[in-house]
């Protein structure tokens, strides 16, 4: 009996000897704290998450008065990061914010567009390029999806197009794993 | 043909890779029945059965396609060393109760091949000699090869007297602990009727055969040469050197090699895959620290011999092993990783 | 003799280089239409030069490079452009894009082609030959040569090895290339040793192709000059993989983020030294090349195929037996399943696989890994493969990288010896582009944030200016108070402001009157 004692002591020893060495190791720089919430959110900017913006989300996570699960241009991924960095638990997206939605941007029917600039103005990341009472166009690659130029234009001349899969942008799928259809 | 490259694949499969062990341990089991008899059969057949039927039930219980992982032979491995592993005389049950702990318990309750981080054999051979250290001790003598005795020992009656005699590692450990006897090792193994010439009558034999099927298996690249090396090594490394300090109260490197689990656990348990180390330096660092725990409970423990705990604790720090012996990569050699 | 030196792993599947081995080159016929794609080299698309209708000759440059890393193509014989059309290429999404169609009007007319005397020009000079000529790297990658003879300022480049190693199995058009033209090889090897300014060829070739390092060895004979070294290498696929051979030959490891340049070598196909010679000492730019059809066909062999060539009619060629389940573009090793016939032969082209079940056995069911080892022994990256399958399985992308993920060349060593039949490279390519996909997103959202914060900015700086203005004049008017001193001056001052604001407001509001 004292050989199982001293197997089981030598065990735990050896286990909180790892442990103490993975937390050590692997532990998470606790300071700024914002700045690595911000860097995972995905900087839409699109307010969904009912914070004006990514970084007062990421404050509002920080200060512990949001939950990780408001953000829908994130994801399930970027929950995931979150709760990872933060050591908690995952918890699916919250409904009441939005769903994830295929990322997309906007796109300005140039015929329709009367040049008002509202849109402009409700560009969070300046990704519109116009002058008063001239065409105004998206530029896509500056885009982030936000959706918030839809609401201001009066003549409805704003669309969200998906982004299509192009070869630039095609990725090598996850393997299927299914043991029984290969039985 | 897989839908993606590479589009050649080489014809090996875990079943051929599992029916090579059992191939190699073959050699060992026929010396084990020359000189203990046909009961290592019966343990082998009763404890393929009930690991075969545990297996599918837990497969079954698990929703896996049941004859897909049922024919992969792992299970057919494990109850083969559990069966060799306990002394051929134990009762049935207890055969059948280690495969289905082995099994049900350290296999699949860990999420079964490849997940288990302990070595179900020896899980099943620690939580034995634990819970029943009455039979973990009765050892077949060499040449009470009655078959119908055996029958008897294992399904009926215990008569076990005649039979029955501790290994040698057991009767060396319990002379040379017992005071005022003033056993030296010299003296104990003196007796070749016992002890042979090496590691016990017979034993040495059975541990020759599985040293020959243990080298078949680094031949064909079944098991890499790095873990039997580096438990024979550490093994007849501590002996030898406290053999050499105090020659009359530690026993030399060739008993310790050729008696107990020793080469079984160089060749076949410490070899198991899932779980042992993966890395080429962590491979040594996991079969020598298997040799040497095991050395110690063999000379200080209380049990005669100690490679289920000591495979049991090694695979404890196989995660750590394998961290920290990362092999370096192609081009960055220099700085390890 | 050279020291050679080895890489661990590797792995030696059966060749199956003697069925297309028939050491002739059999000229494929013109086909009506050809389709070139604007992608075909490693980096930027080019970009169209040609609109429908234009009648261009063969060699006249259809696309000027995109980028700086990229480069021209042209057309692969005379005609009229059809048009820029969206069509399939050879890529395993199976997706469309940009190609110049061009039909051919059959006379297969040249441009005026222009030998240079390399040795007379300099290498910047040289290198933008290279570029408008369209040469890129024929062992597969396609990356434009010009840049790879290029070399940063700590960086050098002596040996220039040349890679006729050809370890995949079944592809031999390297093998027929060196037999037949040796010579030319060594020029063009010659002309690229001189655009960068090594002191020496060092060619590598498996030793299970005695002809071609027979060949090879005779015309480097022939040579002086410059010393050329033809070194017959042990057969071990991957031997021919770029690190490998420069490994082998040289002893150096180029390990992932460094460039060969960085220790002095740099590495080119055989096929893309002769398609040098052929730009720069011919004037021919790169519009065809040698492919190996083999596999499930009747009559494998090697082709000199036009860019642009239906791969259906070059398969068509060799006699498709009727089991073939489906074609693969490169080897069985690292070539990929196309998706459609359709898509035309482009520059990485180096063979045409038709498979079956009969080649290719289904490799039959999947298990569990069970850390065997068998992967970590074959890998030639020295890489441990079961571990970065784990994590990229579990989808813990980061854990991969540690692993060393990117050090992953592909090869497949991996999956072909795990008795677990897993599909370890599936996971390795979907791992890697998820974590692409991933920085560029991290990327496009750094962008965003900063944009949105200069906007913040801006918008407080706005903020700030109407504030400022304010300030000022409450500080003016406040001044003027303190002038006035006295309480009569004060009440008037305040009657005078609420009559100032009252007009203010008739005016703003002209219709309250
Ligand atoms: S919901 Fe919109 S604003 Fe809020 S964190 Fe997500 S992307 Fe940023
Ligand atoms: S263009 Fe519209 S959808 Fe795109 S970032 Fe600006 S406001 Fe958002
Ligand atoms: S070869 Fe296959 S089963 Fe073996 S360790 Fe590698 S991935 Fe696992
Ligand atoms: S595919 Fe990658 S991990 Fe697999 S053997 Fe090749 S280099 Fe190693």
């Amino acid at each position: 009996m004292l050989e199982a004692l001293l197997v089981m002591a030598l065990g735990s020893v050896i286990l909180g000897g790892a442990l103490g060495y993975a937390s050590v190791k692997f532990r998470v720089e606790g300071d700024p704290l914002v700045e690595k919430i911000d860097a995972i959110l995905p900087q839409t900017q699109c307010g969904q998450c009912g914070f004006p913006g990514c970084k007062p989300y990421a404050e509002a996570i920080a200060r512990g008065e949001a939950d990780i699960n408001c953000c829908p241009p994130g994801g399930e991924d970027g929950i995931h990061k979150l709760a990872d960095l933060l050591g908690r638990e995952f918890k699916p997206l919250s409904g009441e914010h939005g769903i994830e939605k295929p990322k997309s941007i906007a796109v300005i029917d140039e015929q329709t567009c009367i040049g008002c600039t509202l849109c402009i103005q409700a560009c969070p990341v300046d990704a519109i390029v116009g002058a008063a009472k001239q065409m105004h166009t998206v530029i896509a690659s500056q885009c982030t999806g936000c959706e918030l130029c839809l609401a201001p234009c009066p003549v409805n001349c704003i669309a969200m197009v998906p982004i299509p899969e192009t070869i630039d942008n095609w990725k090598w799928k996850y393997p299927v794993f299914d043991v029984r259809k290969a039985a | 043909m897989p839908s993606n490259s590479p589009f050649l694949r080489q014809p090996a499969s875990v079943q051929s890779v599992m029916l090579k062990v059992l191939v190699a341990l073959l050699p060992g089991i026929a010396m084990y029945v020359w000189f203990f008899g046909w009961a290592v059969l019966i343990q082998i057949s009763l404890a393929s059965v009930t690991a075969l039927a545990a297996e599918a039930a837990m497969l079954a219980a698990r929703r896996k396609p049941v004859r897909h992982f049922l024919t992969d032979g792992s299970a057919l491995v494990t109850a083969w060393l559990i069966a060799l592993s306990l002394p051929s005389i134990v009762p049935w049950w207890l055969t059948v109760l280690a495969v289905l702990i082995a099994i049900v318990v350290a296999k699949h309750l860990y999420g079964g091949l490849g997940q288990n981080p302990f070595n179900p054999a020896m899980v099943a051979f620690a939580a034995m000699i634990v819970a029943y250290p009455q039979f973990m001790s009765q050892w077949p003598a060499a040449g009470a090869t009655d078959l119908a005795t055996q029958i008897n020992a294992i399904f009926g009656q215990r008569q076990l007297d005649a039979m029955v005699m501790a290994t040698p590692l057991d009767t060396l450990r319990t002379a040379l602990h017992t005071s005022g006897l003033n056993a030296t090792v010299e003296s104990v193994l003196a007796n070749k009727t016992t002890y042979g010439f090496l590691g016990g009558k017979g034993w040495e034999l059975v541990a020759l055969g599985y040293l020959i099927g243990g080298l078949w298996l680094v031949q064909q690249r079944v098991i890499t040469w790095q873990i039997p090396a580096a438990f024979i090594v550490a093994f007849g490394g501590i002996a030898g050197l406290t053999h050499l300090i105090d020659s009359a109260q530690f026993a030399g490197a060739g008993f310790h090699l050729f008696s107990g689990g020793a080469m079984l656990g160089a060749f076949f348990i410490a070899t198991d895959p899932v779980s042992a180390s993966t890395t080429p330096r962590g491979k040594l660092i996991y079969a020598a620290g298997i040799a040497l725990i095991d050395w110690v409970i063999r000379v200080y423990g209380a049990y005669p011999d100690g490679i289920a705990f000591s495979t049991l604790l090694m695979n404890i720090c196989v995660p750590l092993i394998d961290k920290s012996t990362q092999p370096p990569v192609f081009g960055h050699k220099e700085k390890r990783p | 003799m050279r020291q050679l030196f080895s890489f661990t792993g590797g792995v030696k599947p059966a060749s199956h280089k003697i069925e297309s081995n028939r050491g002739v080159v059999i000229v494929a016929p013109l086909p009506n239409v050809l389709v070139v794609p604007l992608r075909q080299n490693a980096g930027l698309p080019s970009r169209p030069l040609v609109q429908a209708g234009d009648k261009v000759l063969k060699g006249q440059t259809i696309a000027g490079p995109g980028g700086s890393i990229s480069v021209a193509i042209h057309a692969p014989t005379s005609g009229t452009v059809r048009g820029i059309e969206t069509h399939a290429i050879p890529h395993p999404s199976g997706l469309l894009a940009p190609c110049v169609v061009i039909e051919a009007d059959g006379e297969d007319r040249w441009i005026d082609r222009k030998p240079i005397d390399p040795y007379a020009l300099p290498a910047d000079e040289l290198r933008a030959r290279l570029r408008d000529a369209g040469v890129v790297g024929l062992g597969g990658a396609a990356f434009p040569s010009f840049v790879k003879t290029q070399h940063g300022p700590t960086q050098r480049i002596d040996t220039l090895i040349v890679n006729g190693a050809e370890c995949e199995p079944f592809i031999t058009c390297d093998d027929l290339l060196m037999r037949t033209q040796a010579g030319q090889i060594l020029e063009g090897a010659a002309v690229l040793a001189h655009i960068a300014g090594a002191q020496r060829v060092v060619v590598g070739i498996e030793d299970n192709k005695p002809e071609a390092v027979a060949a090879m060895t005779a015309a480097a004979g022939k040579r002086s000059g410059l010393p050329v070294e033809v070194i017959a290498v042990p057969t071990r696929y991957p031997a021919g993989g770029e690190k490998q051979l420069i490994r082998v030959l040289t002893g150096i490891e180029v390990p992932f983020g460094k460039l060969p340049p960085d220790y002095g070598v740099q590495c080119f196909n055989v096929a893309t030294a002769y398609a040098t010679a052929r730009a720069l000492l011919h004037g021919e730019p790169m519009i065809s090349r040698l492919v190996t059809v083999t596999g499930n066909v009747e009559r494998p062999g090697n082709f000199e195929v036009r860019i642009g060539m239906p791969i259906a009619d070059l398969v068509a060629l060799a006699g498709p037996k009727a089991d073939t389940d489906r074609n693969l573009m490169g080897g069985p090793m690292m070539g990929f399943a196309l998706p459609t016939l359709d898509a035309p032969v482009v520059k990485a082209t180096n063979c045409i696989l038709a498979a079956s079940k009969a080649l290719f056995p289904p490799p039959g069911p999947e298990m569990p890994c069970i850390r065997c080892g068998a992967c970590a022994r074959a890998c030639p990256m020295d890489l441990q493969p079961f571990e970065m399958y784990w994590f990229s399985r579990a989808k813990i992308l980061g854990k991969a990288q540690e692993y060393h993920l990117f050090d992953c060349i592909e090869c497949g060593c991996c999956a072909y010896v795990c008795p677990s039949r897993i599909p370890l490279v599936d996971y390795y390519r979907f791992a890697k582009s998820e974590i692409r996909a991933r920085e560029k997103e991290k990327d496009a959202a750094d962008v965003a944030r900063l944009r949105y914060e200069f906007r913040l900015e801006r918008e407080e700086r706005d903020k700030q200016e109407k504030a400022a203005k304010l300030a000022a004049k409450a500080a003016e008017t406040k001044a003027r108070l303190a002038e006035a001193g006295d309480a009569d001056d004060k009440k008037a001052m305040i009657a005078a402001a609420v009559a100032r604001t009252q007009e203010q407001k008739a005016e703003e509001n002209p219709s309250a009157e």
